[in-house]
């Protein structure tokens, strides 16, 4: 296993030791058109959970599920599914299913005909076809249209058909390709629960790719964050946002700042030490990742996130003062943008401290919690 | 005034070209029910199906039309037979040498044809193919390749890659892919292919004179003795015996070639 140089990869992720393997990847590399798409990646699934492969276009994300799905055999690794070994095996003798990213529903075929179709390979009897594509339909929330072609009913119908086709070959991994990408913003949102609630209620091992952290965060037990074919970061949906392992991790799911800066003080009052024209700056910082003395050293990078940036008053003190850019309403919060140090610093804060800022004005600023990375690693 | 003019002018160019396109067909399709027609007489001087009959009766003319529809079966058959898995290989892998199959495909097209059949009699005559079955079929399935590997291989292109997928995902092996999945989608160019196909050997006539005379006489090759030998209305009635199966064919099938399954065809890389 690679946890030695790679330590913030599966085996970090402690899942409970009871919990029975859905699906394994071990040392899985694949190598297209020349590039290494997927490096010595290990990926370990409990079963029943659902795991979501974040990261950019590019990443391999796509290229891991294809794998796991049988349309692409890996360069190297195993894929074990179950404790069965099926690296070797094609799609249509995995028992995978896949909801693909543009549904892939056969336009000859009426919806029901799609749903049956998987159940007709199996040779099983008329009636019990029929009971079972009616029992999955009904899961899946649609229960007309169904001797519709596809083409003719809406994206959020489609998206649930071809679910309904995957599921009703009661697959011992179900794989998702960028399920939600294809429909609009207020219908995603549903279509994520209720695909989470499914999924819950079936107890069935699912693995999801996504470029979109929202979806990642939202639905999954745990979050695989990709990057350049390697697992970045493999960790709860809450422990990725709260402590990303790498800065890339940290840019990539949710918003961050990257401090110019120095953290030094003992352990009880940490301060970010920020260079400016009239000296230092000395900002008040909540906690950081560090445990045994506070110092970092130079070369380190220094990361907040914009929530847990504190804008105050003034209130007589020259001290830890930022000038405001920008305020922008953002709903149930406002950023204020602050310029500090020569550089820019974004804040989300609630309507209460959003009043202390004025455009142009000058506002004393706290960090509640600054992370530390060196060589791009949390210390 | 000017707008008046400019319809007045469409409608005598409209009515030029429609005389020019159809008066042939229309003059083709009265003299064969004239008893006969000639200059300076406007209309033919009476009616009758005496040719209908003449051409039905004799065995030589008879027998070239069923040889005709023989020829034009087996060969959209065989073509289909040889040249689909092509058109599945041209669509779906990259092979060593792939556009330069492609692409020489239209070489056959490229040659006069006469030259190329000379070409072919001549080793025909090694072979012992002069005069025979196969080698009638062999002139006639050369002019079907182009349609029947371009075609099918558009409309196999066309079918996309998760359709299969999603099949071979559901539990479907390769070959049952093909049979319900890429096969029903791309039906409507591979039709297209056939008919064309079909066209194409029953109207062929150089290629067959010179291989299959004088024991192969099909339609077309009949009509160069049908001049000299045959009342000419009998012409006019094998040349409609000879058009019915192209407009029939092209008219069933009239929404996918309009529907630009052909210019599609053309259109893989």
């Amino acid at each position: 296993m690679t946890s030695t140089t790679h330590p913030h990869t599966a085996e970090e992720a402690a899942v409970p030791e009871a919990a029975a393997d859905g699906l394994v990847l071990r040392g899985v590399s694949k190598v297209l058109g020349g590039k290494t798409i997927v490096d010595d990646l290990d990926l370990r699934v409990a079963k029943g959970e659902l795991v979501c492969l974040l990261g950019p276009s590019g990443c391999g994300k796509t290229t891991t599920l294809r794998m796991v799905a049988g349309f692409l055999g890996p360069d190297a690794g195993a894929v074990t599914i179950e404790g069965r070994d099926v690296t070797g095996l094609p799609p249509e003798r995995r028992p995978t299913a896949m909801v693909f990213q543009n549904y892939a529903l056969w336009p000859h075929m009426s919806v029901f005909d799609n749903v049956a179709f998987p159940l007709r390979l199996r040779k099983l009897p008329k009636a019990q076809i029929r009971t079972q594509v009616e029992e999955v339909l009904e899961l899946v929330g649609l229960t007309h249209h169904v001797r519709s072609r596809p083409a003719r009913i809406s994206g959020g119908e489609q998206q649930r058909v071809a679910l309904a086709r995957a599921l009703v070959q009661r697959p011992q991994v179900l794989l998702l390709d960028e399920p939600l990408s294809n429909l609009d913003a207020k219908l995603r949102v549903r279509v994520r629960e209720d695909i989470r609630e499914i999924q819950q209620r079936l107890g069935i091992t699912t693995v999801v790719v996504t470029h979109d952290q929202d979806e990642a965060l939202s639905m999954s037990d745990r979050v695989a964050v990709m990057n350049a074919g390697r697992i970045e970061q493999y960790a709860a949906p809450a422990e990725l946002y709260r402590t990303p392992a790498t800065t890339f991790v940290g840019g990539f799911v949710g918003a961050t700042n990257t401090l110019r800066g120095r953290l030094e003080g003992d352990a009880a009052e940490p301060v970010v030490v920020l260079s400016v024209d009239s000296g230092e700056l000395r900002v008040p910082v909540g906690s950081t990742n560090l445990t045994q003395g506070v110092s970092s050293a130079a070369g380190d990078t220094l990361t907040v996130r914009p929530e847990d940036v504190v804008v105050t008053d003034l209130a007589g003190t020259a001290e830890a003062s930022a000038v405001v850019d920008r305020i922008i309403p953002r709903g149930h919060f406002t950023e204020v943008v602050l310029l500090v140090a020569g550089s820019t610093l974004r804040a989300y804060v609630d309507a209460d401290a959003a009043a202390v800022a004025q455009p142009r004005g000058q506002v004393r600023i706290g960090l509640r919690r600054v992370l530390v990375y060196r060589d791009g690693r949390l210390l | 005034m000017r707008r008046a003019s400019g319809q007045t002018l469409t409608a005598v160019l409209l009515a030029v070209l429609g005389v020019f396109i159809l008066g042939p067909l229309i003059w083709l399709g009265v003299r064969a029910f004239a008893t006969s027609w000639s200059y300076p007489s406007l209309g033919p001087d009476g009616w009758t199906l005496s040719w209908w009959q003449a051409v039905f009766d004799d065995p030589n003319l008879k027998g070239s039309v069923v040889l005709s529809f023989e020829f034009a079966l087996v060969t959209m058959a065989v073509s289909a037979l040889i040249c689909l898995p092509a058109a599945y290989a041209f669509a779906r892998f990259d092979f060593p040498g792939r556009r330069f199959f492609l692409i020489g495909l239209f070489a056959t097209n490229a040659f006069p044809k006469m030259g190329l059949f000379v070409a072919l009699a001549s080793l025909f005559y090694t072979l012992g193919l002069m005069s025979t079955f196969s080698g009638v079929v062999i002139i006639h399935l050369l002019g079907t390749v182009v349609f029947m590997t371009w075609i099918p291989a558009a409309a196999f292109a066309a079918v996309p890659r998760a359709y299969e997928e999603a099949a071979r995902d559901a539990g479907a092996g390769r070959v049952t892919v093909l049979r319900t999945v890429t096969l029903p989608l791309a039906a409507p160019g591979i039709v297209v292919a056939l008919i064309m196909s079909f066209l194409a050997s029953f109207d062929e006539a150089q290629g067959t004179y010179l291989v299959g005379n004088p024991d192969y006489v099909t339609m077309p090759t009949q009509m160069y003795s049908l001049v000299l030998n045959y009342p000419p209305q009998v012409s006019a009635v094998f040349s409609i015996l000879l058009a019915i199966p192209s407009a029939a064919l092209l008219l069933l099938v009239r929404k996918h070639v309009m529907g630009g399954q052909l210019a599609e065809g053309f259109q893989i890389r």
